[in-house]
């Protein structure tokens, strides 16, 4: 395996058309990047590559002119630049198509296409015609023919949506695009069309950055391929060069067996059983059961279920049909206080969003799903309140200054420590983790994991959904894989690989290993 | 990157800790106290009128109600809700309870309608918020345009005279102490230690600081904002009481711009427009602050208009203050 890191070469032939040195980014105590080099030449697809939290978005933000870095160098065109905002970016002729689409519903595709830069009359107003012209020429362009420049974005498909915005960055006469995920969102025919336009722009001149997780479609479109690993630069290759597997040994950096340490747990009796439990389109008729000590992976691509799956167990958006028993009993579980009651546990994919009151303290987020039974008669016993907060605290490891410093002000590892240990505070019997070390840098990442093992160790449940497949078959006892709303397949961990698992995520529709993923 | 760098040690002599934490926790309040204090003496020694007994008992006890009406409106907005109508309620409970009281009616009857009626009518801007999903600032605003309108169409404009002497509380006194003061004081405290201690009030502060997150965990969300709209119309009408028995006369017109008189006192009391944090005692002070100002404005020989502008310029202050100190926190975490 060769992991040699190719600098840009024949600098007459391919002048880089943009060019970072050395570029570092720090958030306070948290380095998302470290000494990162970046070239991209004009007419190349060059692939960022790079597992969850690696710094690719980070890197696409410094690129964009969002984030201003701490050190290093940007070059643009040969000259140096500082971009001090996006607008400073697009000036230097670089526009970024980001997941989140950022155009104007209520407004029509010429509107947005111009958004901002209209051309005027000679009178000073705008002229709407040669807007709707060109912004036809431009789609046209992009083999767009069937989009109609006068219908509001609102009611375009994502896939249009995203051409629109193409249609816009290269209306800035941009010679760098830089395209985000750009087809996580997309079904597989659209994924085919856009991939298209990439090829297209690339015979045109334009310099492309492509973030993506889809091994195909890097292979087949990319040309050279920079790797980021927990922020720092791995490498550059060439892709006609470079297998997935060298990719992916760069992407992970090390051996599996480093990275996830299993600890062996006594698996006992069933503490979930769920039986024909349907909830809207993305839960049909799931059957699964997890017993004590076991850590059950819930593996499948983004959109398939998997968090919908626990939001039903856990009461957010309730089942229409099936039933659930926790220990042999059947309970309903209509509400996330029923789940609680129930003794089931969810950690959120979105930490942020629906784990953490962030500006509050340590102690108040540990004590604040046991405020009932921390509060006799209604009134807070605050000694208690301080002593469970402080046991977690210590039990989970979580670095801070102590129970007293607001969450905010933690890294993602530690505020993920916190949400646990407010969780395990309820004392459950089923915890679900949904994504638990997403977003999280390699050392606490590992320590989550470890104490996964502590957990199943001392008989608790553990439900883990994951979209690194690594992570998935490192840790569980079982992977049930979920395609479309149903659980397509269920594999003992040793028939768990990632062929069987990735085979069994796009069985069901018989589409390609990356299948379709809904937003 | 894992360890923590940000260095914030508990560490350090405790009366240092303890003295720290206090800053930490109230430290906003310690500066609208402070103001009060600073305003107090720097008035008071241009014009030792200011500082008379005569004078501070008639600014305390004139502006109780709005202190006591700040209480209800802390809790509001600590729960990322605002409302509009509490002014137009106030002028609405005032006429009630008038009504009541000349209708012969037991004085306990006509004390306590303002208060449940209060109670009631804001339930149902709760309601409307926790349950149909609209933003308090909308409901409020109509259900202030309601009781605006509704008030004038039935009463015709006509003001409520002839009081009977026992319905005036706000002009009896309690151990030599004129009872607005008194009530100003007992439940400013009364409501700071409740949310303090007890978990309703923590859920409140969860609440706001991410209701997401708080509904995760069991907390019943919905039926907190109906109860936080209905304690804050029941202290609506306990200043009500303080308010509509100053005077031998009840108007049936409602006192202009009272809500946002109450809501600003919330915000300079450092109650956070953006929820989650704030007590009811910084908002009781601020009401205090700035009776104050108003007061000592005349007395220095002012325009009492320049009251106003000093005012827009203290809540503009804090909510920059707010907004920084928000963005200095989440800096520091990160991502």
């Amino acid at each position: 395996m060769q992991l040699a890191p190719q600098q840009a070469a024949d600098p007459g032939v391919h002048a880089p058309v943009l060019s970072l040195r050395d570029i570092s980014k720090s958030f306070g105590p948290v380095q998302a990047l470290k000494d990162v080099r970046f070239d991209l030449r004009s007419g190349e697809v060059h692939a960022l590559m790079g597992e969850n939290g690696a710094g690719k978005s980070t890197l696409v933000k410094v690129l964009a002119g969002m984030h201003r870095p701490t050190s290093g160098t940007i070059a643009a065109g040969g000259s140096e630049v500082a971009f001090g905002s996006a607008r400073d970016a697009t000036a230097a002729g670089i526009a970024v198509v980001h997941q989140e689409l950022l155009l104007f519903g209520e407004m029509t595709v010429a509107e947005n296409v111009f958004s901002g830069r209209y051309p005027r009359s000679r009178a000073g107003m705008i002229d709407w015609g040669l807007v709707r012209r060109r912004a036809r020429a431009l789609l046209a362009d992009l083999d767009c023919h069937d989009l109609d420049v006068d219908a509001k974005v609102a009611s375009l498909s994502v896939a249009m949506r995203q051409r629109v915005e193409i249609a816009r960055a290269l209306n800035q006469n941009a010679k760098v695009l830089i395209l985000d995920e750009p087809t996580a969102a997309l079904a597989e025919k659209d994924a085919e069309r856009l991939l298209d336009i990439v090829l297209r722009l690339r015979a045109r001149g334009v310099g492309i950055v492509y973030v993506s997780h889809r091994m195909n479609e890097i292979f087949r479109i990319s040309d050279r391929m920079t790797v980021l690993r927990d922020g720092q630069y791995v490498g550059t290759v060439d892709a006609a060069a470079t297998s997935e597997a060298d990719l992916i040994a760069m992407m992970v950096g090390r051996s599996i067996d480093q990275v996830f340490p299993k600890v062996e747990a006594q698996i006992g009796a069933p503490v979930l059983e769920v039986r024909g439990l349907s909830s809207g389109p993305l839960v049909q008729d799931a059957t699964l059961t997890v017993r004590a000590g076991e850590i059950v992976g819930l593996a499948g691509l983004v959109g398939s279920g998997r968090t919908e799956l626990a939001l039903t167990l856990f009461g957010i958006t309730p089942a229409t049909s099936g039933t659930i028993a926790i220990d042999g009993q059947e309970v309903r579980i209509g509400s996330p206080k029923a789940a609680r009651d129930a003794g089931i546990a969810y950690v959120p994919e979105d930490r942020g969003h629906q784990g953490l009151v962030k500006p509050m303290a340590i102690r108040e987020n540990i004590s604040m799903a046991v405020l009932d039974r921390l509060s006799p008669g209604g009134i807070l016993r605050k000694g208690d309140e301080k002593r469970i907060a402080a046991e977690g605290f210590r039990r989970l490891g979580v670095r801070a200054a102590g129970i007293e410093q607001p969450v905010g002000q933690l890294s993602g590892g530690n505020q993920q420590k916190v949400v646990i240990a407010k969780w395990l505070e309820t004392r459950p019997k089923l915890l679900i983790l949904d994504e638990p070390t997403r977003g999280i840098d390699v050392g606490a990442k590992s320590e989550i994991h470890r104490l996964m093992g502590e957990m199943a160790q001392q008989g608790l449940a553990i439900l883990m959904i994951s979209s690194e497949l690594p992570e998935v078959l490192a840790m569980s006892d079982r992977v049930l894989v979920v395609a479309e709303g149903r659980i397509a397949a269920e594999l003992p961990r040793g028939e768990a690989t990632p062929q069987t698992v990735g085979h069994a995520m796009t069985r069901r529709t018989g589409t390609t290993a990356h299948g379709r993923a809904r937003p | 990157m894992t360890d923590m760098t940000i260095d914030r040690p508990d560490a350090g002599a405790p009366m240092t800790g303890a003295l720290r934490r206090v800053l930490r926790e109230y430290g906003h309040e310690l500066l609208v106290a402070l103001a009060i204090l600073v305003l107090l003496a720097v008035v008071g020694t241009i014009n030792p009128r200011f500082v008379s007994a005569r004078n501070m008992t008639s600014v305390f006890s004139g502006n109780a109600y709005i202190a006591v009406a700040a209480i209800g409106m802390t809790m509001i907005i600590v729960i990322r809700q605002i409302d509009l109508s509490v002014g137009a309620l106030i002028g609405v409970l005032a006429t009630i309870s008038g009504t009541i009281a000349v209708s012969g009616a037991p004085v306990w009857v006509a004390w306590a309608a303002p208060v449940i009626c209060g109670a009631a009518i804001s339930s149902v801007t709760g309601v409307l918020v926790a349950y149909a999903g609209i933003p308090s600032i909308v409901v409020s605003l109509g259900m202030m345009a309601i009781l605006q309108g509704g008030l004038i169409s039935v009463t015709g404009g006509a003001w409520i005279s002839d009081l009977p002497p026992a319905f005036l509380l706000a002009k009896m006194k309690v151990l030599g102490l004129p009872m607005p003061l008194v009530w100003g004081v007992v439940l400013t405290s009364a409501a700071a230690v409740w949310m303090r201690m007890s978990a309703f009030g923590r859920s409140l502060y969860l609440i706001g600081g991410n209701a997401e997150a708080a509904r995760a965990v069991g907390i019943p969300v919905r039926r907190r904002i109906v109860a936080v709209f209905a304690i804050h119309g029941a202290f609506a009408g306990l200043a009500t009481l303080l308010f509509a028995t100053q005077l031998q006369v009840i108007q049936s017109t409602t006192p202009a711009n009272l809500e946002l008189v109450i809501i600003t006192a919330a915000v300079i009391g450092g109650v956070s427009i953006l929820g989650g944090t704030g007590t009811v005692i910084g908002a009781s002070l601020a009401a205090v602050l700035f009776a104050a100002i108003g007061s000592a404005l005349i007395f220095v020989n002012v325009s009492a208009y320049w009251l106003r502008a000093l005012i827009g310029v203290l809540i503009l202050l804090t909510v920059l203050a707010d907004v920084m100190r928000r963005r200095r926190e989440t800096r520091a975490g990160g991502h």
